[in-house]
């Protein structure tokens, strides 16, 4: 069974699959992995980019991925006021643990029950021509529906990499959890920083929704399934790190991809979160974390 | 001797007592005439099974209206009682023990899908209830509860019933297939249709080259279609939920899948918005359903039901055609409700008794079960799409597009073979 086109394009579909999840997990990384805040609610904005890209496609038949760029500011506005709700709730009395998680768990219900108010509970699909396309690099197969959500990630990650790394406020939003003193005794205010930090998150899953609506149709409670996978991603990644997220979210697809073509589908998720006990009982800190 | 005067109390007393006595039965029959019969359930209202469920929902408010419209049943209104079980198993028992002990309802009837309706099984059982359930394979098969009935068409033996169609199908075809993959996602329904897949390939002379299952959290199927083509089949069997079956179909395509059947048990294809989606894609998947627009399957009272479901669908966010769950979900009240008025009560027993002994007619017609509860005749159909255009709801009303392949009785079209050149 083992074959150089059968090896290829399990490589090649399991770093296009890593792709996107790279792009589910950014906003993760930034808020858990950086901000210490378990937003466990973060899949649930995911599938509201996917019915805003939706609502869009269907009624105007705009492309999916415009409407989730377009849609991300709002998104961020979003992120600010529930960072705003939380800080004045629980951070600043010192509740973010259990109450500050009990609180984003009510988050998601209420995102997802919204949905199903306004939207209905059917599955609900996007159309576009370039999504039935395929291409072929000899032996080695690249659907459009895969390659397109792949290469807005790739953009998206790098360039929100490039800024937290690179701008004043990108390297804020990564010392406000290293040493939130610190940072205020160099001028910059943690809470504004990090209420930022949220509303960028929070924008990263407009785009986010928009590719995972063009991979497969999507409904209220899709969200709960790539809860453990997002934050298994940002563990292995290492906290804090934006690199090591993007490898960890390669490495999972990877490892999926070659699981399900030689050795059985219902063992991926086993191999994949195998592969993140196995790399935190070597390195506890994940791949690339701060140790 | 009796005075007059007390003779005149103790008449008078009487007659006192009796007026009473006959108001107060009056008034209690009135009251208990008054009084609705309450029939609970739950219900896939959100989650993943929510977008057919709601659909059901719909139907079975309908047939409420329509019951109450005549006078209700055994001249009481009917009321249905209902909660969200979010197609999540775990809250089912404590739905129904709720039913039950609180809200006291008088009939239960079953959630949609087969893990939804085991988990109250054991409640129903417990009470002795008669149980119409609604689209669960081989439920019954563990538990041999003589009073449950499944309005699913899959037949006496529901595990093989279900896929033995595909099977014969490929057998009949030029050249004959010889090898079959069977591919299912890790959930109870499927699972089981992939047990019936292949006991039936392996009684019609089939090689079963490939064999697995994926966890329904599956994100890309290209992977699984590759090595279901590296393996080589001649017919690849499917047993998906609906996000499932709209990424084998895309990555069918992408793949390039060469082979001459594809499809088999894929959830998702019948419904109107994956349909529409998918358009093109479809074509030449022969896949289960229980009824589509075709000439063969024009029941008294189908195409009535079915506008006035278009009608209650409006705006609501489901399925706009309702072509799938609605119409069985119309029927199994049906057969609870003729069920309680031929018996004239509710008895259980008699009730049980009757829904074995009685064929049903119903908008998706004739309806008789077997002594386990499934149809004593299975119904299903193969179905095959032919010409499907792109992003065209219409056509899905319209016989042509689904053509049905078997039974033989309700055969409308011919096969086009093999799906893939």
């Amino acid at each position: 069974m083992l074959s150089v086109d059968l090896l290829s394009n399990a490589l090649v579909a399991g770093v296009l699959i890593g792709g996107f999840y790279a792009a589910v997990s950014i906003g993760l990384a930034i808020t858990f992995g950086q901000l210490d805040i378990v937003n466990i609610a973060h899949p649930a904005f995911v599938v509201v980019g996917s019915y805003i890209a939706w609502i869009l496609n269907s009624r105007l038949g705009w492309d999916p991925v415009l409407v989730g760029i377009l849609a991300a500011p709002v998104f961020y506005f979003v992120g600010v006021l529930i960072y705003r709700v939380y800080y004045l709730a629980f951070e600043r009395t010192g509740q973010e643990s259990l109450s500050g998680l009990a609180f984003f768990f009510g988050v998601m219900f209420i995102v997802e029950v919204s949905l199903v108010l306004v939207y209905g509970v059917d599955y609900r699909l996007v159309s576009a021509a370039y999504l039935e396309k395929n291409f072929n690099l000899g032996f080695v197969g690249l659907p459009l529906r895969l390659v397109v959500p792949f290469l807005v990630a790739s953009v998206m990650t790098a360039a929100v990499w490039l800024y937290l790394s690179r701008t004043f406020t990108g390297r804020a939003i990564l010392a406000v959890a290293q040493d939130r003193l610190a940072l205020q005794l160099m001028g910059a205010d943690p809470v504004r920083v990090k209420q930022f930090a949220f509303g960028l998150a929070i924008a990263t899953t407009s785009v986010a929704g928009s590719l995972l609506i063009m991979i497969g149709p999507v409904e209220p409670s899709l969200g709960r399934a790539y809860i453990g996978r997002a934050f298994a991603i940002v563990v292995l990644g290492g906290m804090g790190s934006i690199p090591g997220m993007v490898i960890a979210a390669l490495l999972i697809g990877v490892v999926e991809s070659f699981v399900s073509t030689f050795a059985g589908p219902s063992w991926a998720p086993a191999v994949s979160f195998g592969v993140l006990l196995l790399t935190l009982a070597v390195r506890p800190s994940g791949l690339f974390g701060r140790s | 001797m009796i005075k007059r005067r007390s003779f005149m109390r103790a008449s008078l007393a009487s007659g006192v007592i009796a007026i009473a006595l006959v108001s107060g039965s009056l008034v209690s029959t009135a009251a208990q005439a008054a009084k609705p019969i309450k029939i609970g359930f739950s219900m896939a209202l959100t989650g993943g099974l929510a977008g057919a469920g709601k659909a059901a929902l719909i139907a079975m408010e309908i047939w409420r209206d329509d019951i109450n419209k005549k006078g209700g049943l055994l001249g009481r209104p009917v009321e249905l009682v209902y909660y969200d079980d979010a197609t999540n198993p775990a809250t089912v028992p404590g739905i129904y023990t709720k039913l039950l002990d609180v809200d006291k309802v008088d009939l239960v009837v079953s959630s949609y899908g087969t893990n939804e309706i085991a988990p109250a099984m054991p409640i129903v059982m417990r009470k002795k209830l008669v149980f119409p359930s609604l689209f669960g394979l081989a439920v019954n098969d563990e538990f041999n509860y003589d009073r449950y009935f499944q309005i699913m068409p899959a037949g006496p033996e529901p595990k093989l019933d279900w896929s033995r169609g595909y099977f014969q199908l490929a057998k009949e075809q030029t050249p004959r297939p010889k090898t079959v993959a069977i591919i299912a996602a890790d959930a109870e329904f499927a699972l089981n249709a992939a047990a019936g897949a292949r006991a039936n390939a392996k009684a019609l002379g089939f090689d079963v080259v490939y064999d697995k299952t994926f966890p329904p959290s599956t994100t890309d199927y290209t992977p699984i279609v590759r090595a279901i083509q590296a393996a080589n089949p001649d017919i690849v069997y499917v047993a998906t939920y609906p996000p499932q079956s709209v990424g084998m179909v895309k990555a069918a395509h992408e793949v390039g899948l060469k082979v001459k059947m594809f499809g088999g048990c894929m959830v998702g294809l019948q419904f109107a918005a994956i349909q529409q989606n998918l358009g093109p894609l479809l074509d030449n998947i022969v896949n289960y359903h229980f009824w589509v627009p075709a000439p063969t399957l024009d029941f008294p009272g189908i195409n009535e039901f079915l506008k006035k479901y278009e009608e209650a669908a409006k705006g609501k966010g489901v399925d706009p055609l309702g072509q799938y769950l609605p119409p069985y979900a119309y029927a199994y009240m049906q057969v609870l409700g003729d069920s309680v008025e031929a018996t004239k009560g509710l008895n259980q027993a008699k009730l049980a008794a009757y829904m074995h002994s009685h064929t049903f007619d119903t908008v998706v017609g004739k309806v008789k079960f077997a002594k386990n509860g499934e149809w004593a005749k299975t119904r299903v159909l193969q179905v095959q799409f032919r010409n499907v255009k792109p992003n065209d709801l219409e056509q899905f009303r319209d016989p042509g597009t689904q053509v049905v392949l078997y039974p033989p009785q309700w055969k409308s079209g011919k096969m086009a073979y093999p799906y893939s050149e």
